[in-house]
């Protein structure tokens, strides 16, 4: 062994081949994501700042292009999977924040996020601040949490399959305990989904602190099927996504029917049942501790600019709040928000939140 | 034992003269106990260890437990801490509280069964596909190994899809009942850890030697005399860290569990998960993590232990040498095919098909335009799912990089055997050290990163928003995959080999390089697919952590079907698809590397 053997250096080639076809790998890789082109990096002109968001986030191609050619900012964006975690990742990081603004607190959280101090008044100035100013979280006097978007979660039905069924649609909370619609509802869950939070908002301001209890009871009798996340109800259970799943009454948004519009067809399979909606309405806010609040005040400013406020519909699936831009055309015909949605007072679900979720639990999960 | 006539292949390995026979024998008394005593006492190389060689183990213990320090222990401990710090006092009431919850009795219940159910099923399925995988030769042997890793990196969101629209009411699979259930959870398990058995059991059955087992055949054993009382001894150590991999990973599913089950069925993992995300309850969360600790540290201590009765020196051989034909006519051939036929025909297919079926599907009928449109930037995602999987590709390179480093690094320092019981038990503790990535909570490590890499070790440079941090965490991860693969192999090898080595005068370096370092890259394409696999498959905390632009392909998939409308839930389809084609044409690569021919006997 301890000369070498004809063997032993013909395995320390082949260990020069593996060797070699490792960094052929990586050089095949175009070296590696550290060493590979990033997005950050490119333009350093008058700095970056850095936007803090969920998954859903997305604005079409170029407009945020066109926001750094006329500031000579540079925009990172930096997204969080989950957006129910998104405040208590903020509320964590208050001493040495992500970014410089966040976009993506909910009605829902936003109490959270302004007790906690995660965000600070800014002065906007586009002229949708004015249509904005009807969203004020109450309480948030100085102006913190800017609302940027709105929309509705509701009830979806597949409308093809109850008329298939003869089976006629339910219109209402309460129609769905009816045993006719027995086994025909599944909504995510409250716990892990936004969307699923929003919704046992929506049976609070329905039934009261009173009265939500019983009504989920009553829906888990009638056979109620919680699934996990919205994907998972909307397009393993719902018979009307895509999916091909059993039940055809969904939890979903007032924004999903226009794409269910088949090819070819001029109207969607799916409808929403606008008196079972929850508004959610989307804020933003510069960061407290921002290293660049000034740039975090000029992209809080864009993302109010009648541009992006256009591109809301088509890239994020809510709607503006600018009453100065105009709504996808389907969306007008198939998409209307509801007149009268549920409502629950932001600081009642920051004091009642967990509670809220604790009896939920106990009561639809066991 | 009688000796028997060796072929070339097994040279390298054959024991130094003069010891006699080619079966196990001594070098394991490291953990054994006293019956195998350490075989070093003969020549005390050890005795005269030269700087330069003490230096570089120095570095080879340092280097990996920085890397371990900075990116798991302190982001854990921060985190951790701030459920026991009220007001600049410790504050244990925590405790308490938890445990007074009856919820809380319930969820460590279920996460021990569902872990144990899980090992339990990945074990008995994932042995005989060992055999039939790693042992035997047929036509498409390589594409099926590429196959079966497939389950292991899919996002959960596309399990979920994948399994559960076979199991809901309607579904193929439907009249099961199985949806929704803790059978489902388990299922799913095994579906995802079933490789981990199969490549970890199967890189060390390829390479025992065969003539132990042929003499005792050639005795009169039985085959199944032959299986238990020569194979699977001799496969045991390799068995308990398949095990200790795959309960870890079932301890710590939260994904599975929380889409096939819901959270009826929640365990520790999930439950951490809702406390430190959902409700920011960072006590509850600090006790639970500690209780998964627990658990963790006596799944590995037990484990450590199986292994440690079970090893010792074997006698390696190249795979090409052991690998041979499938005889349906003996009986454990047959039992293997079946069972591995069953295994991969309806467990791990099903869905995989089921997925690839739904992808084929479009609003025009069955088509490939979901496949078309991966090439295009998805409607506002403002990249195309190739560009999305190239960055998947670099980053798993650096992850890998890191962890076949790191974890070669590891894997080689914990092969040692010393004498001294302190030290030994050190090595023990090293090993044990960076298995528990694997079994400390996600969502522990991703939310620890945010309290702690703003200026990590001191410095400067906010890691938390960085491409960086995406592969260090993955590779966190996928260290301890490449010890548990390249570790059973590099104890194997006799210590007198090492001894022969020096004791004819090669200096330490040389001993490693000659002696463990090629024995140890015969374990590295396995090692090199697993810790890839891991990585594409974005493990652990990487889900956590705050996404700089370039979004990698699960970021993607997960982003499409956060949507409405069916091509946006074709497109995801079909990117699931292409991560699954991508993982097994990686791992298919990785396993040519160590074919005959290519890789050959190294």
């Amino acid at each position: 062994m301890a000369t070498p053997s004809p063997r032993t250096t013909r395995r320390a080639a082949r260990a020069a081949v593996a060797g070699s076809a490792l960094a052929a790998l990586s050089a095949l890789t175009a070296c590696s994501a550290v060493g590979g082109p990033t997005a950050d990096g490119t333009s350093t002109g008058g700095g970056t700042v850095t936007l803090v968001t969920h998954e859903s986030f997305a604005l079409s191609d170029g407009l945020l292009a066109q926001f750094e050619d006329e500031t000579g900012l540079t925009v990172q964006v930096v997204q969080q999977a989950d957006a129910g975690a998104l405040v208590n990742q903020l509320v964590l990081t208050k001493d040495a924040p992500l970014g410089d603004l966040v976009y993506g607190i909910d009605n829902a959280f936003a109490s959270r996020a302004l007790d906690e101090g995660v965000v600070v008044p800014a002065d906007v100035s586009a002229p949708a601040a004015q249509d904005a100013a009807a969203y004020t979280v109450p309480g948030d006097d100085d102006g913190a949490l800017t609302a940027v978007d709105l929309g509705d979660v509701c009830l979806n039905v597949d409308a093809v399959w109850f008329a298939d069924q003869g089976v006629p649609e339910p219109t209402t909370l309460e129609s769905l305990l009816d045993p006719a619609y027995r086994d025909l509802v599944v909504v995510p869950d409250p716990v892990t989904s936004s969307p699923g939070l929003a919704f046992l908002l929506a049976t609070v301001g329905a039934f009261g602190e009173d009265g939500w209890v019983d009504y989920w009871a009553g829906l888990r009798d009638n056979g109620l099927k919680v699934a996990d996340g919205w994907s998972e109800a909307y397009y393993t259970d719902f018979t009307g996504g895509g999916g091909d799943g059993p039940r055809p009454v969904v939890l979903s948004y007032a924004s999903s029917p226009p794409f269910t519009v088949p090819e070819g067809g001029d109207e969607p399979t799916t409808r929403a049942l606008l008196d079972t909606c929850f508004r959610q309405v989307e804020y933003a806010g510069v960061l407290a501790g921002a290293a660049n609040p000034s740039g975090a005040a000029l992209l809080l400013d864009f993302l109010l600019s009648d541009d992006v406020q256009a591109d809301i519909p088509g890239s994020m699936y809510m709607y503006p709040v600018s009453s100065a831009v105009e709504l996808p055309e389907e969306w007008a015909r198939w998409a209307p928000l509801a007149d009268e949605p549920f409502e629950v007072a932001p600081a009642d679900i920051a004091e009642n939140r967990e509670q809220w979720l604790a009896t939920w639990s106990d009561t639809v999960i066991g | 034992m009688p000796p028997v006539p060796t072929t070339d292949r097994n040279l390298a390995h054959r024991p130094a003269p003069g010891t006699g026979s080619g079966v196990p024998v001594g070098g394991g008394g490291a953990r054994g106990g006293g019956a195998r005593t350490g075989s070093g006492a003969r020549v005390p190389w050890r005795a005269r260890v030269p700087w330069r060689s003490r230096v570089g183990w120095g570095v080879a213990v340092a280097l990996p437990l920085v890397f371990l320090a900075t990116f798991f222990v302190w982001p854990v401990v921060e985190i951790v801490g701030r459920g026991f710090v009220d007001d600049g006092r410790l504050d244990l009431s925590g405790f308490g509280d938890v445990f007074s919850r009856p919820r809380t009795w319930r969820v460590v219940g279920q996460t021990l069964a569902q872990a144990a159910l899980g090992t339990l099923g990945a074990v008995l399925l994932g042995v005989p596909g060992a055999y039939l995988l790693y042992r035997c030769r047929f036509p498409g042997r390589g594409a099926l190994r590429a196959f079966v890793t497939v389950p292991f990196v899919l996002p959960t969101v596309v399990v979920g899809v994948a399994f559960r629209s076979l199991l809901v009411d309607g579904g193929l699979l439907g009249g099961l009942g199985l949806d929704g259930t803790f059978t489902a959870i388990v299922l799913a398990l095994v579906f995802f850890n079933y490789a981990v058995v199969v490549r970890t059991v199967g890189g060390m059955w390829e390479r025992l030697d065969p003539r132990t087992e042929q003499a005792a055949r050639a005795l009169g054993a039985s085959p199944w005399r032959v299986l238990r009382t020569v194979t699977l001894p001799a496969l045991g150590p390799a068995v308990a860290s398949a095990a200790s991999l795959v309960f870890l990973f079932c301890a710590t599913a939260f994904g599975t569990v929380l889409v096939l089950g819901g959270r009826r069925y929640g365990t520790v993992e999930t439950e951490i998960w809702i406390q430190t995300t959902q409700f920011l309850d960072l006590r509850a969360a600090a006790v639970l993590s500690v209780v998964q600790l627990v658990v963790v540290v006596a799944a590995l201590t037990a484990a450590g232990r199986a292994r440690a009765r079970t090893e010792r020196a074997l006698t390696l051989g190249g795979p090409a040498a052991t690998a041979r034909p499938v005889r349906l006519r003996e009986p454990l051939d047959a039992v293997a095919v079946v069972v591995t036929a069953v295994t991969v025909a309806g467990l791990l297919a099903a869905p995989l098909v089921n997925l690839v079926v739904r992808s084929l599907r479009t609003p025009r009928g069955w088509g490939l335009d979901n496949y078309a449109a991966l090439a295009v930037p998805q409607d506002t995602l403002a990249v195309s799912a190739w560009q999305a999987a190239g960055t998947s590709v670099r980053t798993a390179v650096d992850a890998t990089t890191i962890a076949l480093v790191v974890g070669g690094l590891v894997a080689l320092v914990v092969s040692r055997r010393p004498r001294r019981t302190s030290a030994r038990r050190a090595v023990a503790g090293l090993d044990a050290l960076f298995m528990l990535p694997l079994g400390v909570s996600a969502v522990t490590v991703g939310f620890g990163f945010l309290v702690s890499m703003h200026a990590p070790l001191g410095l400067p440079v906010d890691l938390r928003t960085s491409p960086v941090l995406v592969a260090v965490a993955q590779a966190v991860v996928a260290v301890p995959l490449v010890v548990r693969t390249v570790l059973p192999v590099l104890r194997a090898i006799d210590p007198r080999q090492r001894e022969v080595a020096a004791t004819l005068g090669a200096p330490p370096g040389r001993v490693l390089r000659t002696v463990d370092l090629v024995v140890a890259l015969r374990a590295v394409g396995l090692a090199l697919g697993f810790a890839f696999a891991a990585s594409l498959g974005e493990f652990g905390a990487t889900s956590f952590l705050a996404r700089p632009q370039d979004p990698t392909l699960p970021v993607v998939i997960f982003r499409l079907l956060g949507r409405p409308g069916a091509e946006n839930y074709g497109a995801a389809l079909a990117a699931s698809v292409l991560l699954a084609a991508l993982t097994a044409g990686i791992v298919a690569v990785c396993e040519r590397l160590r074919r005959p021919g290519i890789g050959g006997a190294w």
